[in-house]
């Protein structure tokens, strides 16, 4: 295995006329008084080479993580991130921005606060604001019985060490004013379990972020070269074909959300997946109306507003499956009517723009990170509604599970084999229905 | 006209002889009926009217629409105060209050203008650069950054107004009103074609109302009335205005949002605000015209700086002179109209600035006739003027000395932008045509088409059928949308003039090698704003082609999303919301349980009474006194709200054997028997009775959440995977009032009440049947108990489910009955060990709900065989148990966590959880249901039930989940 | 918004409707032959394909039956339905 602290400049002479440029107040100054005309290239643009020690294909939030922690933990910089189109895409620009770890059952629990923990330092690391906001993230309740299952979840998370606040209607209250707390209500809010670490960060600068680190480390990023093929020899994965040609590498590890099952497929290999559609919607910019990550616990739908205003939402997938990335009207009626539900002030709020991305939905509502069953293939998918939060945790476990040959701790329980097995990850106890997840 | 400056004696479609009055930053003024706000602002002589989003520059009316990027308002106030509102779209009325935003104190001093000054070091992109350290400090910038950005302010009380939502089917939609919009409405329904015209603006007519143009002759606005009113009139047709298409779904449908009551002073509450409307249509015609770009030159943004189509616009349609001194920038002929129409209003022009190096057109020769110098081969420079421009500062592109013109308006063309979102929407594609200078609709993915200036075809002879308009010809477009500064300077020049988005700003994100169209946006902001850069987009391709050295479309361009215009998120929810944002089930006797003081608790769609207060009781003390009464006599308790599943066939019996994990063949007609089925992954899923009531006849109960998927379960089976099976079911929830009549004396009451012999030995524990019950025919009689004591449950047809409540009210009078509920009824299955809906919760198998045992080993049935993989058969698997606490008195809380030591360092080890919690009557102190990992085996053992939530940990002992009556004797009496 | 043509009603809108999942996947005909390899196949794994999708509709607000549906998961367009336990056109 490889490892140590080689400097980008002694093992990769390519990069040596690289001068970088270190983000800060100062460089901005510096530059503004140039009018910025010396900023370099945030990546470079390099031609694929013939082989690498391992591609990544797919270049959103997970795949560029994985290649940043890849060269920076495990000193395994001859790294390529191929990207179909251009990087971040897919899910990691479409998402709505939420990150938490509030979860009940203890891999997600642990895997989601170690990534929670990277957030906490990773604009720094990277060199990059990639604006994480700890404005914390809160759960409504509207019944006993889901105040009892918050409960659980909170105790749960106290216990694994995760921050978790139980609040009464009058403690929602006081935060959240705006909140239907009149008698016109369908479904009064009764509480709710508040993540104060949770919150929200920008989603491009993160795949930018990551992508601009993981570049100065000697990572290749290839946009608009899309993979159309595995090479396997003898039950092994020895690199794939491109659009751009034939790259082969010793390890091959797939970080394409939404298309891991048709991806999968090429190597012969049929997933407990289905991709299925997510909207998310934004609203014209506003000044700031709500200071925490909100979500409707008698619908689905969760809210945040951006820095630049806008109120941004979503809510469950459509149910059918689809690539299609556009949903249909009653699913987008359906959230709203669950958001104005909420927040009556909202009604006057203008939707500014929709989209939709293709989420893949496993059988049990978890992630799989892990070895493919073909040598020098690895999975990195089935992220859900939730992939966005777990970017820097999925790409360090997958990093070190790529260089390792052999999971982390932290995402061993996350095979593909726990289905078969019975040891499935079902954080909503609803079984193998990705549409109830 | 005292009052109205600007506003010409003559033209417009608007109403002199009535005048309104509105407000603007506390500014009294008036317009006309007629008017929009922007027209009546102009018309009192009033540019200035917003702030820019970063550098909080000062801006005026850009446009006459919705591609509006800078004349945002508050309008309304109070609960009805809508942030962002485009003042070239509100129509006037009367009493109109709207003001200014994103700036502060007032527009004219706005203390954020410091920004401007600023700007050189707040490229796009700055924040990512910036503000990481000390990182724990970012909540505080962000604090800043949040408040100094955002645009209106929403108001924070909930909103007066009602919305609706309708859908409609039509042989053919026409979006869009205009010469190519009412050409095909009127094409369609003259061969009898059921039509939907929608047309966003107030009125018909689209650009025929802006222009001077003729028809046959005539005005052109006569063709346009004719064929409207035409139209209207006929009965297949149905026009829409105030309407706008917004969004292009699957299938031909089309969705659009009616303003019905915007526009009113006062509004009619019988009348909703606005109108969602659903539309599917055979065949979909797109006339949803064209919108003018601008260009990119250096301080293009003052107030005074408009677009040359909306100079005319105001003087054509509302009669407003936007400017006396007049300078036009273009790279069109069409742009000349407006020169044209502005020296017809009696305003100077005083130059002419063309890219164009040869200018030789009709409409160019007839300003050149009327003196205006048109300088070919010219672009501004520099513009002065801080809250309005004055003058415009010119020189040729090539290069040379520069010109000065004074003036008050600088109209300025790019040409024009067909609006192409809905087309793209719906799936189909578009290109760029390099001769028109523009993105046309290619194919199209649905049964669509896109016709006039939406199609690029710009002339009224390709719009109009049968008529003849007064088109002229034009020469070609000069595609250039940015003019560079003179050396040495460096004026701005906005691409996106919401966002402050400049020609650098695009330069610096190709520097970066942000050059991807998405990456462009994302970085700069790029057609981020309320406008969702329809009059940007374009141009910043433009730029970064240029600077890619390609052309425009290897660049590409981006998807349209929708909405087309920004949608209210109250006319998207309609009348869900509040009280109706889901429908509320009641049981029959819902009326009674109100009148009788019940507290409600929501199960799923339904209410159920929770328990019935007297003075002085809480929820525990109330569910206490109900569950004595019926342990010391009898109570009953609706439980109309559990599934209830007809079931009738010769293979009835085989299905249930399927479903359930427990044998049903050998179940005796006039026998109910419990059953637990499992989901197709072996988890258990759902429990009820279900009984036999004839030989091919059953009638399965299922638990209140699952009654519909339970159902649609059923029917799946027995369509898609078993259609030999000769089985009917259906739902009969909603068709039987169930009551429970429960405690020692119930046999009692009930006899008294009941055709039938319902002694112990004629009518035992789990005997089922039909029978007539106080007079009520039709009812069905189940010995069963939830409760564990004697216990029956009375089915009637819904109807006469409060006549039988009463009967018993009425006939256990003497026997002190009492009612009770769910509280009580919960307490006395958790005393019992009875799982419920948070012990069955999906993650948990009948092993681990110690209903293993039903398992039949004689047959097969749905999720048996992934029953047993050896995650599921895990010794190491929770298991229901039963926990008091140690001390006998402290009430354990559901939700806490089993753990050994409570102040363990995290993580501590979990061993299960507290599911359920009561007050046992019985035993007079709390108890517990839980699952516990090695479940049973922990018998006798103590343990904490923490709750660090609360800083709570309780010492539970562990004990059977069977507190009361093990054996059940009780019910078998 | 889908327009989905049931066998007994007609063209509906599908909002009456609730989506059933990937038809291809059949219930063993004989559970008790079936192997666990096949059980987690049926259960689990989907081909989940970038195309045409064969899968389940239930007329859940309608007449209640469930119909097979060959959909285009890239373009949303449907191309033939049938009863559940019918075969599609091809």
């Amino acid at each position: 295995m490889l490892k140590g602290g080689l400097y980008p400049s002694v093992r990769f002479p390519q990069m040596e006329a690289y001068e970088l440029t270190r983000y800060s107040i100062f460089s901005l100054i510096k530059q503004g008084l140039i009018r910025h005309t010396g900023w370099k290239r945030a990546w470079r643009n390099p031609e694929p080479k013939a082989a690498y020690d391992v591609i990544i294909i797919g270049g959103g939030g997970h795949g560029l993580a994985t290649a940043y922690y890849l060269a920076k933990l495990h000193g395994i910089h001859n790294v390529a991130v191929l990207e179909k189109g251009w990087l971040g895409g897919g899910n990691t620009g479409r998402n709505t921005t939420i990150i938490r770890s509030n979860y009940l059952l203890d891999p997600n629990a642990h895997l989601y606060e170690h990534s929670m923990k990277l957030w906490e330092g990773l604009s720094q690391d990277l060199n990059f604001n990639v604006m994480f906001s700890q404005r914390g993230v809160l759960n409504l309740c509207h019944s006993k019985a889901q105040t009892d299952a918050f409960a659980r979840r909170g105790n749960a998370m106290r216990l694994n060490g995760i921050d978790a606040e139980l609040l009464s209607r009058d403690e929602v209250r006081k935060r959240i004013p705006e909140l239907d707390f009149s008698d016109q209500v369908r479904f009064p809010i009764c509480g709710g379990l508040l993540q104060p670490r949770g919150g929200t960060a920008r989603h491009d600068g993160v795949a930018w972020g990551f992508a601009r680190a993981a570049d100065q480390r000697g990572v290749d990023i290839i946009q608009n070269c899309e993979v159309t093929d595995f090479i396997i020899e003898g039950g092994r994965v020895t690199g794939v074909e491109t659009t751009r040609g034939k790259i082969t590498a010793g390890k091959v590890a797939m970080a394409v959300a939404g298309h891991t099952g048709v991806l999968a497929q090429k190597a012969g290999l049929t997933l407990p997946i289905e991709s299925h559609i997510l909207q998310a919607m934004v609203s014209e910019p506003l000044k700031p109306l709500l200071d925490t990550v909100v979500t409707f616990g008698a619908g689905h739908f969760y809210i945040s507003q951006s820095d630049k205003g806008g109120m941004v939402f979503g809510g469950d997938i459509e149910g059918y499956n689809s690539y299609a990335q556009r949903g249909n009207l009653p699913t987008l009626e359906h959230v709203i009517s669950a958001g104005v539900s909420m927040m009556p002030c909202l009604s006057r709020v203008r939707m500014l723009r929709s989209w939709g991305g293709t989420v893949d939905m496993t059988m049990d509502g978890s992630p799989i990170i892990g070895k493919a069953p073909i040598e020098g293939l690895f999975i990195n998918g089935g992220w859900n509604y939730g992939g966005f939060k777990a970017t820097p945790g999925s790409g360090w476990v997958y990093a070190h599970t790529i260089a390792n040959d052999a999971p982390h701790p932290l995402n061993e329980a996350f095979t593909l084999e726990r289905f078969a097995r019975g040891r499935l990850i079902d954080e909503r106890g609803a079984g193998a229905n990705p549409a109830l997840h | 006209m005292t009052g109205q400056p600007w506003r010409l004696e003559n033209g417009g479609h608007i109403d002199r002889s009535c005048s309104l009055s509105f407000a603007f930053d506390g500014k009294i003024m008036e317009g006309h009926p007629g008017d929009t706000l922007a027209s009546a602002l102009l018309a009192n002589g009033t540019h200035l009217v917003g702030r820019s989003f970063k550098y909080h520059r000062p801006r005026g009316i850009f446009s006459a629409g919705v591609e509006e990027p800078n004349a945002l308002v508050e309008l309304r106030t109070g609960n009805r105060q809508e942030p962002n509102s485009l003042a070239t779209t509100t129509e006037l009325f009367d009493g109109l209050e709207a003001s200014s935003q994103n700036r502060w104190p007032n527009l004219r001093f706005d203390f954020s203008q410091a920004n401007g000054a600023l700007s050189r070091f707040l490229p796009a992109g700055f924040y990512y650069k910036t503000f990481m350290w000390p990182a724990n400090l970012w909540l505080t910038y962000e604090h800043f950054i949040r408040k100094a950005a955002g645009m209106g302010i929403a108001s924070r009380e909930s909103d007066p107004d009602r919305y609706e939502s309708r859908s409609a089917h039509c042989d053919v939609l026409v979006v869009g009103g205009g010469p190519a919009g009412l050409t095909a409405a009127m094409t369609a329904a003259e061969i009898g074609e059921r039509v939907i015209v929608l047309e966003q603006a107030p009125h018909f007519g689209g650009w025929l109302r802006r222009e001077k143009r003729t028809i046959d002759g005539s005005p052109a606005m006569d063709w346009v009335d004719a064929v409207s009113t035409r139209l209207s009139a006929m009965a297949d047709v149905r026009v829409l205005t105030r309407t706008s298409a917004f969004g292009y779904y699957d299938h031909n449908m089309i969705t659009a949002v009616e303003r019905v009551q915007d526009h009113v002073p006062k509004s009619d509450p019988f009348l909703p605000r606005q109108r969602l409307w659903s539309i599917r249509a055979k065949r979909v015609v797109l006339a949803t015209g064209a919108v003018e770009q601008p260009i990119a030159f250096p301080e293009n943004d003052r107030p005074g700086v408009m677009l040359a189509g909306a100079a005319r616009t105001y003087i054509n349609e509302y009669g407003v002179l936007p400017g006396r001194m007049a300078v036009l920038q273009t790279n069109n002929d069409n742009a000349y109209r407006s020169a044209i129409d502005l020296l017809d209003a009696g305003a100077r022009v005083t130059a002419v600035l063309d890219v164009r190096d040869h200018v030789d057109g009709h409409l160019p020769n007839q300003v050149r006739d009327r003196g205006v110098p048109i300088l070919q081969g010219y672009g501004v420079v520099e513009t002065k003027g801080y809250f309005a421009i004055r003058q415009v500062l010119a020189r040729p592109l090539v290069g040379g000395p520069v010109r000065r013109y004074d003036c008050d308006l600088l109209c300025v063309s790019g040409g024009w932008a067909p609006q192409v979102h809905l087309h793209s929407q719906s799936g189909g594609k578009v290109v760029f045509d390099a001769e028109k200078g523009c993105f046309l609709p290619s194919e199209a993915r649905q049964n669509c088409v896109s016709i006039g200036s939406a199609a690029g075809l710009f002339t009224l002879k390709d719009c109009l059928k049968g008529a003849n308009g007064d088109d002229v010809p034009e020469q070609a477009i000069k595609p250039t949308w940015s003019l560079p500064n003179a050396p040495g300077r460096h004026g701005k020049r906005f691409v996106d003039f919401q966002d402050d988005v400049t020609a650098e700003d695009v330069a610096l994100a190709h520097r970066e090698g942000y050059v991807s169209v998405e990456h462009l946006k994302r970085y700069t902001t790029l057609g981020m704003g309320t406008d969702q850069g329809k009059t940007s987009n374009v141009i910043g391709l433009a730029i970064m082609a240029k600077l890619k050295g390609q052309n425009i479309p290897a660049v590409g361009t981006t998807k349209f999303r929708p909405p087309y215009t920004a949608v209210s998120m109250g006319a998207m929810a309609g009348r869900a919301v509040g009280h109706h944002f889901q429908p509320l089930r009641r049981s029959p006797m819902d009326n009674w349980h109100h009148d009788n003081g019940c507290k409600w608790v929501d199960a799923g769609l339904w209410r159920r009474p929770h328990f019935y207060t007297r003075p002085g009781e809480d929820v525990n003390s109330a569910a206490l006194r109900e569950g004595r009464t019926v342990r010391a006599g009898v109570g009953i308790v609706d439980v109309s709200t559990l599934g209830k599943i007809d079931i009738q066939g010769p293979d009835a019996a085989e299905l249930l054997n399927r479903i359930y994990v427990n044998g049903w063949k050998k179940l005796a007609v006039g026998k109910a028997r419990y059953g637990v089925m499992l989901r197709e992954d072996g988890m258990a899923y759902d429990d009820g009775t279900t009984s036999r009531l004839s030989e091919n006849h059953f009638i399965m109960t299922t638990t209140t959440a699952n009654a519909g998927p339970v159902l649609a379960k059923l029917e799946y089976y027995l369509q898609a995977v078993w259609p030999e099976l000769r089985v009917q079911v259906a739902c009969v929830t909603d068709q039987y009032a169930a009551i429970a009549v429960a405690g020692p004396k119930s046999r009692d009451v009930m006899q008294r009440l009941i055709d039938l012999d319902i002694s112990n030995d004629a009518f035992p524990f789990m005997a089922a049947a039909p029978c007539c019950f106080a007079g009520i025919a039709g009812a069905r009689l189940f010995r069963i108990s939830f409760s564990g004591e004697l216990a029956y449950e009375i089915n009637v047809p819904a109807d006469y489910g409060q006549a039988a409540w009463n009967a018993l009210l009425e006939t256990g009078r003497e026997d002190g009955v009492g009612v009770y509920g769910i509280e009580a009824m919960s307490a006395f299955r958790i005393e019992k060990g009875h799982v419920a809906g948070p012990e069955i919760n999906g993650q948990t198998t009948i092993g681990d709900l110690g209903l293993g045992g039903l398992q039949s080993e004689q047959k097969h049935n749905i999720g048996k065989s992934l029953a047993i993989r050896e995650g599921l058969i895990d010794p190491a698997r929770p298991a229901v148990v039963g926990l008091v606490p140690v001390d006998g008195k402290t009430w354990i809380k559901a939700g806490a966590q089993l753990v050994e030591n409570p102040d363990a360092p995290p993580p501590v080890a979990m061993l299960g959880h507290v599911t359920s919690i009561a007050y046992s009557g019985e035993l007079n102190h709390p108890i517990a249901l839980a699952l516990l990992s090695g479940g049973k085996e922990r018998a006798g053992e103590e343990l904490y039930a923490a709750f660090p939530l609360r800083n709570e940990a309780v010492r539970v002992r562990v004990v059977s989940p069977h507190f009361v009556d093990p054996d059940g004797e009780r019910m078998r009496v | 918004m889908l327009l989905i043509k049931c066998p007994w009603c007609g063209e509906r809108d599908m909002v009456e409707f609730t989506h059933g999942g990937d038809a291809t996947k059949v219930y063993p005909k004989d559970p008790n032959a079936t192997t666990s390899e096949e059980w987690h196949d049926f259960i689990y794994l989907r081909e989940n394909p970038c195309g045409e999708h064969v899968e389940y509709w239930h007329h859940v607000a309608g007449c209640r039956q469930w119909l097979k549906v060959r959909r285009d998961t890239t373009t949303h367009d449907i191309l033939t339905t049938a009863p559940a336990d019918g075969d599609l056109d091809t």
